[in-house]
């Protein structure tokens, strides 16, 4: 049994009021458990839906009440079909009591678990809380739900309650929806869980925690006010990003008949001598080189140990400074938060002060950073101040890494105000610019804040992970497009947009944009950045449209070609470096390729031939562009042409 | 017809920039660095920083070896040559008087720097008497004009290249403010003539000359004797071009080794505003963490490159596999396989460019909000005219009520939400600080955020929170060490720069690495003043009372670890004595216990129990001496 093993329950409302927003309870249901079939594969997992028109539950059997709750899936080992059952959640057609399932719920959890696994007994309530719970039969609601939650309190469970409160349902029982409310507040303070609202089935779909990672620390000692005064803190991720996973390499080499085949690819990495690749160079053999102008410069690990910067472990402060100096877009990571190490109260005094003091005088704090003892480089970050809304949740700060001298780059760009007045807009176009910026908001007051990232899905992995679960039942399965669920993220709500035609309209009459047709042809690639350092974006190279590639494989002709003729010799080169029915065509077309450009640029008259050299020339280098390891010896051959000439 | 290798061989990257309109964009620098050696530059002399005397040509030498060792790690590729003038020796292609240019083997005169030409350099003043020697070489009475001689060697270096790509300049460096002062007449109205023709005709080809005077004692040098006219100084300029060169001269001392990145843009795209409203836009990377340069395997034996070969194996038949292999992943006991189409199909979510889905106010976004430096968006007219004009006119609404945009970045790996935050320009008198523009900040997803604060809390809600008193004595505090002219990038990167130095000591055989100042240690003496020292112990006071140590030592739990960790090892000991270890090891029964049991016997001898079985079986064997 694995350690970290977790007991999730499922409460869902299926209530008429919530039909509308099921289609999305059943996918993130349902991503919940796809990836708790791949990262915790031990978990158990049950499903208590409310609001039904029957009764199926033990303390129904065993005490009576508790109506229209039906347990789907009673608590057990995760497995595929789960998500066969979540993805048909019945209808109900009774308004649902939430606090009948709570203690339908942690009935199931304390019969099964006891006191066993304290703190990893999860509920997860997803409601709209719009409906009246029964009155008890003794004491006020209050009192009931405050004793359900020292329960859960004492049994180390944790509850989670997702409100989904969409725009139709504000009519006449705010009182009830107000006390629900408070009645589910209790319980999340109690319990110390999360309670969220969501507006709209997007901000769903990105509420419920579908992963659940433990944390780990980065660090723990001290933050270094001075040499005096130190804070014990520690230090967590606030965002990492999660990764497109990533995938096993597949082999299909072994025979269908071989059920013992792992069907497992091994990478290996072989370092050969470039004047000779026959000669594998063994590990020991190796040594590190890094430029140094034209040279290259080995510096072999020991040295290189022996001189390296190492920093001594800690958190030092280095001084405060207005919040304006660091600008937002010096952010260079991932950001972590600090807290004061728990249980110190002391600890948490302090930086509940500095963090108060930081906000009410608009500070930030300089600090420079070394999380581990050996690690290879300091990093210098700015903590800002994290000041708890939540009366249980102590107040910390976040850290951002921000960039040092090295790491910033000095390009100048033209001032708007030199630019020619024909570049910049006048002031019936500016107005129509504000006009659009008020036009298009997201946070409108009053209304919750649309696309919140808190509360936004990854559309890709959401993809994906449907994806798998197709795959796995239909094997030649397609990719499926986008629902619309997840449009919201990529484009702009269509509400939103037709709501503001007119002013959109404004605006689009009164810029003209002219597109220049002839640039459009020859620039049409788009550049990537060279990789320079490890954090830089990459893009898949497979995406992005090789015209010349693509033009390459058009010409590949359809016979083979043997020999380069002189009279069209960059087809002839072209088409036998596609052949791929042997490995020597490569070769042999370079080869060939580069004793035709001698031969023309021998009998050329007058430099007639050069036109032709020179397309030879760019094919040639065309060609060891796309087979990347022939280009050094294709440099030699230009030496001699050079010389010739 | 002359085939340029260069531009058969340049990277199609390299042509979109060239071709590209935003202002012509020098990619590679070339110098001449034109330095005196009349008998005057040895002869006077000045204080250096620390109190000795320096000759004149000691300063320009050692400036001039100081900018090559920044120039080969910041920028390799631009090229330069050093030519001194007023020689007795001569070398140049012209053959010339009284010029030498001062070069190394497997080098062209004007070429990308070398280390050996460093080392050789940083040898000059030796070996300069014996081989070039100085001679002052204007002298009344001879035809000879080594200034002239001078300016036309450089100019006929600077010949490789043409202006549009590079950006050429000649570093003049002499102590003498009116070098035809000796002679009279004809012959020196003649020679100034011939010598400020000399220096326009370089200008005119797209040559920069720069003026780097010496102070004589007692004597500041004048501008206006001869080098205002060659430098085209009018009244102005005249009077501030002495302080500004001294200045100039001080920044090529004292540059940071830092790798100089040329302006390029890193990927056109569209911004789509609304239907039928895109506009174009350039991205650039203004922000990037700098790694160490590329590693090159080398071959210990040889020295020489060695080049790296992927290869993948079927572990089942052994055979390799050409094409890249499919990729599975392992669901309800099954590999489901996915090919590289299906999973760029996946990724796929938008049509690749930058899509506006509306506006918020600033307020909105935080400061977790954040997962990788962010990406400079400036606006181009090049394929859609009017793009400008549009960028500008959303900027300053932005600014002016306070916005930035969402925006989705459907680019084919990493499809994002994006925040568009508008930059007014910041300028300073030394220049442009932070340009207009926008910057793409990318945003997480709910998938990437974690409530890691909500992990340790106070149930019940009481958490502690700093009273006024507090947060007063921590306000006192941060007006106390307040950073006023912090920027962020004020610090240089202490690792990268040890390892510059690391590098640069192997290439030149120097004997020892220079030392590198951590400029990011914490600054001690500030942090000892009273005013400081009473700040920091008001606020410790306040929170923690008197009994600071105490608390800390209790709160870092030293003694009740070590504590819980002897009762533990006594434990063991007791429960391993149920063991007759010795006679198990003998007859290999060791295997047959369980983990915990093999660890009873490392705690109670205090071993470490880290590992896998095995390692603890012969941890114990090697501690029973068997």
């Amino acid at each position: 049994m694995a350690r970290n093993k977790e007991a999730l329950l499922l409460l869902i409302d299926v209530g008429p009021s919530m039909h509308t927003v099921l289609p999305e309870v059943e996918k993130v249901c349902s991503m919940l458990v796809q990836k708790k079939l791949i990262f915790g594969k031990y978990d158990d997992v049950g499903v208590v839906i409310f609001g039904t028109e029957d009764t199926d539950n033990e303390l129904t059997n065993e005490v009576g009440g508790y109506e229209h709750v039906v347990v789907l899936n009673h608590l057990k080992v995760v497995d595929g079909d789960l998500i066969k059952v979540l993805e048909q959640l019945p209808r109900g057609t009774v308004d649902g009591d939430f606090l009948d399932a709570i203690v339908v719920g942690m009935d199931m959890l304390i019969k099964k678990f006891g006191q066993t696994i304290k703190g990893k007994k999860r509920l997860c309530l997803i409601t709209d809380a719009t409906h009246p719970i029964k009155d008890p039969f003794e004491g006020t609601k209050q009192d009931q739900v405050s004793t359900i939650a020292e329960q859960m309190f004492a049994h180390g469970m944790k509850m989670e309650c997702i409100v989904y409160r969409g725009q139709q349902d504000m009519d006449g029982n705010t009182s009830v929806i107000e006390e629900n409310d408070i009645l589910l507040d209790i319980i999340s303070k109690m319990t110390s869980s999360r309670k969220v609202h969501v507006e709209n089935s997007t901000s769903l779909l990105g509420a419920l925690r579908t992963r659940n990672i433990s944390p780990v620390t980065i660090y723990r000692g001290e933050l270094e006010l001075s040499s005096e005064v130190k804070v014990l803190v520690w230090v967590y991720k606030k965002t990492s990003e999660e990764k497109f996973p990533t995938l096993k390499k597949y082999s299909d080499k072994a025979p269908e008949t071989d059920k013992l085949a792992t069907h497992e690819v091994k990478v290996e990495f072989e370092y050969k001598k470039v004047d000779d690749p026959s000669k594998v160079v063994p590990p020991e053999q190796r040594i590190k080189g890094y430029r140094y102008g034209p040279q290259v410069v080995p510096i072999s690990s020991a040295e290189w140990e022996a001189v390296k910067f190492k920093p001594e472990k800690g958190v030092k402060l280095l001084g405060f400074t207005d919040a304006s100096n660091i600008m937002r877009h010096y952010y260079m990571k991932d950001v972590n938060v600090v807290i004061a190490q728990p249980g110190n109260m002391k600890a948490a005094l302090a930086v509940s002060a500095l963090a108060r003091g930081m906000k009410e005088m608009n500070k930030v704090a300089i600090v420079r950073c070394v999380w581990r003892q050996g690690q290879a480089n300091v990093v210098i970050g700015v903590l800002s101040p994290n000041i708890s809304e939540r009366d249980d949740v102590p107040d910390s700060f976040y850290f951002n890494v921000v960039p040092f001298a090295e790491d910033v780059r000095e390009f100048q760009f033209p001032s708007f105000s030199n630019l020619p007045s024909s570049m910049l807009p006048n002031n019936e176009q500016q107005e129509a610019a504000d006009n659009l910026v008020k036009m298009l908001e997201l946070s409108p007051t009053g209304k919750a804040e649309c696309l919140q990232p808190d509360f936004t899905p990854n559309p890709v992995l959401e993809r994906f992970y449907r994806y798998l679960e197709l795959k796995s039942r239909h094997l030649d399965a397609a990719v499926p497009p986008l629902d619309d669920t997840l449009k919201k993220i990529t484009e702009p709500d269509s509400d939103l947009l037709s709501h503001s035609k007119p002013v959109i309209d404004g605006f689009r009459k009164l810029f003209e944009l002219k597109e220049n047709p002839k640039l459009k042809k020859s620039s049409r690639r788009l550049l990537r950045e060279k990789p320079s350092g490890s954090n830089e974006e990459r893009d898949d190279p497979g995406n992005i449209v090789d015209a010349e590639a693509v033009n390459f494989i058009e010409h590949a002709s359809s016979f083979k070609v043997e020999k380069i003729g002189e009279s069209t010799p960059v087809q002839d080169f072209e088409s036998m470096m596609l052949r791929r029915d042997g490995a020597d065509w490569v070769s042999k077309a370079i080869a060939d390729m580069k004793s035709i450009i001698m031969q023309l640029v021998t009998d050329s008259f007058e430099g007639d031939n050069f036109q032709k050299v020179l397309e030879c020339l760019i094919a040639l280098r065309k060609g060891c562009i796309l087979e990347q390891r022939r280009i050094l010896l294709v440099s030699t051959s230009f030496l001699h042409l050079k010389m010739s000439c | 017809m002359e085939l340029d290798p260069d531009e058969v061989f340049a990277d199609d990257e390299d042509e979109l920039e060239s071709a590209s309109y935003q202002g012509k964009e020098a990619t590679k620098e070339l110098v001449v660095y034109l330095v005196d050696a009349s008998p005057k530059m040895f002869s006077t002399t000045c204080q250096s920083d620390n109190g000795d005397d320096e000759s004149h040509f000691h300063v320009a030498v050692s400036c001039i070896a100081q900018c090559l060792k920044t120039q080969i790690i910041n920028s390799s590729y631009d090229e330069l040559a050093i030519c001194f003038f007023n020689t007795r020796e001569k070398k140049n292609i012209q053959d010339l008087n009284g010029v030498y240019v001062f070069n190394v083997a497997d080098r062209e005169y004007l070429d990308r720097p070398t280390a050996r030409l460093i080392k050789e350099f940083d040898y000059i003043e030796e070996s300069f008497s014996k081989l070039i020697g100085s001679q002052y070489g204007i002298l009344a009475g001879s035809r000879n004009n080594s200034l002239y001689n001078a300016l036309w060697v450089a100019q006929a270096l600077l010949r490789k290249g043409s202006t549009k790509t590079a950006d050429k300049r000649i570093l003049l460096f002499t102590n003498e403010d009116d070098p035809f002062g000796s002679i009279n007449g004809i012959t020196k109205k003649d020679m100034i003539r011939t010598t400020l023709q000399r220096a326009k005709d370089a200008q005119e080809l797209g040559i920069s000359i720069e003026l780097l005077p010496l102070n004589r004692p007692n004597e500041e040098f004048n501008a206006s004797h001869f080098y205002a006219e060659l430098l085209g100084l009018e009244d102005d300029d005249l009077n501030q071009f002495m302080p500004s060169a001294l200045m100039r001269f001080n920044d090529l001392k004292n540059q940071l080794r830092k790798r100089i990145f040329k302006k390029r843009k890193v990927r056109r795209i569209t911004f789509t505003i609304a239907n039928a409203l895109s506009i174009e836009l350039n991205t650039y990377a203004l922000i990037r963490p700098t790694v160490p340069g590329q590693i090159t395997w080398l071959d210990s034996v040889t020295n020489l490159p060695l080049k790296t070969e992927r290869s993948f194996v079927c572990t089942d038949t052994g055979t390799l596999l050409q094409e890249p292999p499919k990729q599975s992943q392992s669901y309800k006991n099954e590999d489901i396989k996915f090919s590289s189409h299906e999973l760029s199909e996946i990724k796929r979510i938008s049509t690749g460019h930058l899509r506006l889905l509306g506006f918020k106010p600033l307020s909105c976004l935080k400061d977790y909000h954040n997962l990788r430096p962010s990406t400079f968006l400036f606006p181009s007219d090049e394929e859609v005219a009017g793009s400008t004009c549009v960028f500008i006119a959303l900027h300053k609404s932005m600014l002016k009520l306070k916005r930035y945009a969402v925006a989705f970045y459907g680019s084919s790996t990493h499809p994002q939400l994006v925040a568009l935050i508008a930059q007014d320009e910041i300028l300073t008198g030394g220049g442009q600080v932070e340009p207009p523009g926008m910057h793409m900040i990318y945003l997480p997803y709910s998938d990437d955020i974690r409530h890691t604060e909500e992990v340790h809390t106070y149930t019940g809600g009481t958490a502690p929170r700093a009273t006024d008193d507090h947060v007063k004595k921590a306000t006192a505090l941060m007006r106390r060490i307040d950073l006023k002219e912090f920027s962020v990038c004020q610090f240089a990167n202490p690792a990268l720069q040890r390892h510059y130095a690391m590098v640069q000591a192997m290439a030149l055989d120097e004997d020892e690495v220079p030392e590198i100042a951590d400029e990011t240690l914490p600054d001690a003496e500030g942090m000892a003043r009273p005013g400081v020292v009473k700040a920091l112990e008001e606020f410790k006071l306040s929170i923690y009372g008197e009994n600071y140590e105490e608390e800390v030592d209790l709160a870092v739990g030293g003694k009740g670890n070590a504590l819980a960790k002897k009762r533990k090892a006594e434990d063991a000991a007791k429960e391993s004595t149920n063991y007759d270890w010795s006679e198990l090891a003998d007859n290999g029964k060791l295997k047959d216990l369980t983990v915990p049991e093999l660890k009873l016997y490392l705690t109670a001898h205090s071993l470490p129990v880290a590992g896998k079985k095995e390692l603890l079986i012969n941890r114990i064997l090697s501690h029973l001496g068997k």
